[in-house]
């Protein structure tokens, strides 16, 4: 076990140069500069500010600046956000994706199976049909159709909850931002858990488990259960993955503090070292997700336990 | 017995989430606090490198320079009690009033001269310090030709008395002494934090609010500042701005009573506003001007009868009134009315000629230039991403067409597209300006030829750029203005431009606020406001 995350840990780090490298020479390409507005800066200034940054130099000079600034931990300074280094957003930012991230997918994972194992268990009926479709409707509908749908109707309309802001991440200002963002998850888990405890309920070693005499409930959760799991499980590293590092679309429309929003801001504005930033914290998700992913399949299958 | 005291846990637990949930409990006195909800998150607050309209609402109610703006925008005494101006309009003379920053200690003389120093210190390198070009050798220190920054025209008398001396006598220079590049920052907190002087604990300013949280794309929160020379006349105890560049979300937050002003609304939301919360938008005129840049370097477009041709089709009333229907003024010119004393905008004769007349004229003069069925004017019109800019093109496409012009559209991302056209590779793109401060001057140095590379069109004629210079040295107030008229009728003569409409300002006031007032410059000092029970 231990190899195992050894030896992913030492892949995922030539992974992230990989990374690294790439998206910090391909926002390069992008035309325009942090520095480009609409009153354009005298040379000799324009000429001061670039300095200031290290972007007169060469484009590898400044891409080995960036990666010695990277192993002291230092994600430079933002160009966009002067009075904020990229850590300190990061900092600021990282927080507040995970917490509405980490929410969303606790919910989703949690409804996700239940309706999807209550929909397997009355497989054709009429309970199976509805669960299925109001899944296929949460999948159906994006996130930015029912973010602000939510909002309107909770926030404006009702008013029980707040139609944004973040209220330093007080339980109000949560519960709509999650629920937009677990809601199409809660659909896929669902379709995804009762796929399997379908195919589960009509294993051969579950026919097994019935015939021996063994009471329902025990079938379902000693046997069926962990086998129906799997693919959840899979889905799950990439959904955590997507879901933590910031929904662009929830955050922007809820006001959420997050790296999300930054992003994209930081894309719009060539701010490359706020995007950098987020890029790399996105890639080290993916990949500690990801391996974690691996371990949850080690304790649930006994097939991939022994490998 | 035991069902009941479950539920008792259950209650009080629910109390106690949302007593969690909710916050800090209300304090006894209620505060006065107002939300403002700005367009995006402030570069810094730092008045040295502000450049936006959203960080101006910011740092414009922390900080307050020699003149400063009342309610309606106007300039007034602020930082300065008095001035006077020599004969030769070329140095001016402020009394500093007594007053001190938030910290307790005095404003003098010397801060301003250490401020004008420091913002036009090349190695600061602010954005927008050219803006002070008008006082005496800010240019050549700004770009490093002097190195000595004693020979600015910044000097102090005496600690309560502030001489500026100019190049030229500037006649918007009072007005100047509004705008954000010119206020005084706290030399004694510079010196002590640097750079991390605007953070909120070490933060010091000289306005009527000061600083204390600021959390990247959530909020800034400042409170009265009790130091403020006028501080009995400040009425709000607080003032919470959030940052947020998504106008739909913002006007849903306004609906549900989170925001008392929202910068800005979505203009497809019109319709529904002004049924909805006709009372709440508030439509005024404002110092911006879109238009059309042609470039005038490449073929046919340096011929003038091509550039009126097109500017003759484009049916202004119809952009403002059915696609964009927020109460946009159609432009034929390149000043907003309203800027300074400008008064009304400048109207051509051809624009008295009805719509069908027009149409004839232009299709006319596209056939001397050579153009017809058979030989169409193809060209290229370029916009940024942006929902109105697409709507406006596509209208000008189709009013285009019926000369047999061609029109291909061209969206580019924000950046490059400005990218483009400072580079000049373009047939016709879509610009705009808004003003720094409220002078036709500001409007007008885009068309000339030493403005360089922000003259997109490139637009240049000897006599233009002549009275651009002599309304730089006029003193009389009238004739200036006299001389700038007639440069833009010359400009315009040429279709230099094709304008489209002059911006509006779009806000949305709760009907609590007090003291507020609409004006040209969409500039709202909290200091003048109050909010009603």
């Amino acid at each position: 076990m231990s190899r195992l995350i050894l030896r992913r840990l030492a892949i995922g780090v030539p992974t992230l140069l990989i990374i690294i490298t790439l998206s910090f020479f391909m926002m390069r390409l992008a035309p325009g500069g942090p520095f480009d507005q609409e009153r354009p800066l005298p040379p000799e200034i324009r000429r001061n500010v670039e300095k200031a940054y290290h972007l007169d130099e060469s484009l590898v000079q400044q891409y080995l600046r960036y990666l010695g600034g990277l192993l002291q931990a230092d994600f430079g300074p933002s160009y966009r956000t002067k009075d904020f280094t990229v850590g300190q957003l990061l900092v600021q930012g990282a927080p507040a994706s995970f917490k509405v991230g980490g929410l969303a997918v606790l919910l989703a994972t949690v409804l996700g199976l239940l309706a999807g194992i209550v929909a397997a268990l009355r497989h054709n009926s009429w309970a199976d049909y509805s669960v299925m479709g109001l899944a296929m409707v949460g999948i159906a509908i994006p996130s930015f159709v029912m973010a602000p749908l939510l909002s309107l109707i909770f926030g404006v309309y009702l008013a029980w909850l707040p139609a944004g802001g973040w209220g330093n991440g007080a339980l109000p200002f949560l519960i709509l931002p999650v629920v937009s963002l677990a809601l199409p998850q809660v659909a896929q888990v669902a379709r995804l858990a009762r796929g399997a405890m379908i195919e589960q309920l009509n294993a051969n070693y579950v026919r097994t488990a019935r015939a021996k005499g063994l009471r329902e409930r025990l079938v379902l959760l000693r046997h069926a259960l962990p086998g129906a799991m799997l693919p959840v499980v899979s889905y799950l590293g990439p959904m955590t993955a997507a879901l933590v590092t910031g929904s662009v679309v929830v955050e922007t429309i809820f006001s959420i503090p997050g790296i999300g929003r930054y992003f994209v801001q930081a894309a719009l504005n060539r701010d490359y070292t706020v995007v950098m930033g987020v890029v790399i914290v996105y890639a080290c998700l993916i990949i500690v997700l990801n391996l974690i992913v691996d371990l949850l399949y080690g304790l649930i299958d006994p097939k991939v336990r022994t490998v | 017995m035991q069902s009941r005291r479950l539920r008792a846990i259950g209650i009080s637990a629910a109390l106690a989430l949302l007593a969690w949930a909710g916050g800090a409990p209300l304090p006894a006195q209620a505060e006065m606090v107002y939300r403002i909800a700005t367009m995006g998150e402030p570069k810094s607050l730092d008045p040295h490198f502000v450049s936006g309209t959203w960080e101006n609402y910011v740092v414009g109610d922390a900080f307050m320079g020699l003149l400063t703006d009342a309610a309606d925008a106007k300039p007034i005494p602020g930082a300065a009690e008095s001035w006077t101006i020599s004969d030769d309009g070329l140095t001016y003379t402020f009394k500093i009033r007594d007053h001190t920053w938030s910290d307790g200690v005095p404003v003098t003389a010397d801060d301003f001269v250490f401020s004008f120093q420091r913002i036009l210190d090349p190695k600061l390198a602010a954005e927008y310090a050219s803006l002070l070009y008008p006082i005496k050798n800010a240019e050549a220190y700004n770009t490093g030709k002097l190195t000595d920054p004693n020979q600015l025209g910044v000097r102090a008398l005496d600690p309560k008395t502030l001489e500026i001396k100019l190049e030229g006598p500037t006649g918007y220079f009072l007005e100047l002494m509004t705008h954000y590049t010119a206020w005084p920052v706290p030399k004694h907190a510079i010196e002590k934090f640097g750079a991390d002087w605007i953070k909120p604990g070490n933060f010091v300013g000289n306005g009527p609010f000061t600083i204390v949280e600021w959390t990247p794309n959530a909020q800034i929160v400042a409170v009265k500042n009790p130091k403020f020379y006028d501080a009995a006349n400040v009425k709000l105890d607080k003032v919470i701005y959030y940052p947020d560049e998504d106008r739909n979300a913002v006007t849903k937050r306004f609906r549900a009573g989170e925001i008392d002003l929202a910068d800005d609304f979505a203009s497809e939301q019109i319709d529904f506003l002004k049924r909805e919360l006709p009372n709440e938008t508030k439509i005024a005129p404002y110092l911006g001007t879109y238009y059309y840049v042609v470039n005038v370097t490449r073929k046919p477009f340096d011929n003038p009868a091509v550039r009126r041709a097109l500017s003759l089709a484009i049916e202004r009333d119809a952009i403002t009134g059915k696609v964009l229907k927020t109460g946009e003024i159609p432009a034929y010119g390149v000043v907003p009315p309203g800027t300074g004393d400008w008064g009304d905008g400048y109207q051509p004769e051809w624009a008295k000629l009805s719509y069908p007349e027009r149409v004839a004229e232009a299709k006319s003069l596209l056939k001397q230039a050579g153009y017809g069925p058979d030989n169409p004017l193809k060209l290229e019109l370029s916009y940024n991403t942006s929902e109105n800019h697409k709507r406006i093109a596509v209208a000008v496409q189709s009013m285009w067409k019926q000369l047999g012009v061609q029109a291909e559209l061209v969206n580019r991302e924000v950046k490059v597209h400005y990218d483009v056209m400072k580079e000049n590779q373009f047939d016709i793109a879509r610009a705009a300006w808004v003003a720094d401060y409220n002078d036709p001057q500001d409007f007008l140095y885009l068309l000339e030829t030493r403005t360089g590379v922000q003259n997109y069109g490139r637009y240049s004629n000897p006599e233009f750029d002549q009275l651009m210079r002599a309304q730089g040295q006029e003193r009389d107030a009238a004739a200036r203005l006299d001389v700038m008229k007639q440069a833009e009728r010359i400009a315009m003569s040429e279709d230099a431009w094709l304008p489209i409409y002059y911006y509006v300002s779009k806000n949305l006031l709760s009907q609590k606020v007090e003291g507020y007032e609409t004006n040209t410059k969409q500039v709202h000092r909290s200091r003048w406001v109050s909010i009603k029970e």
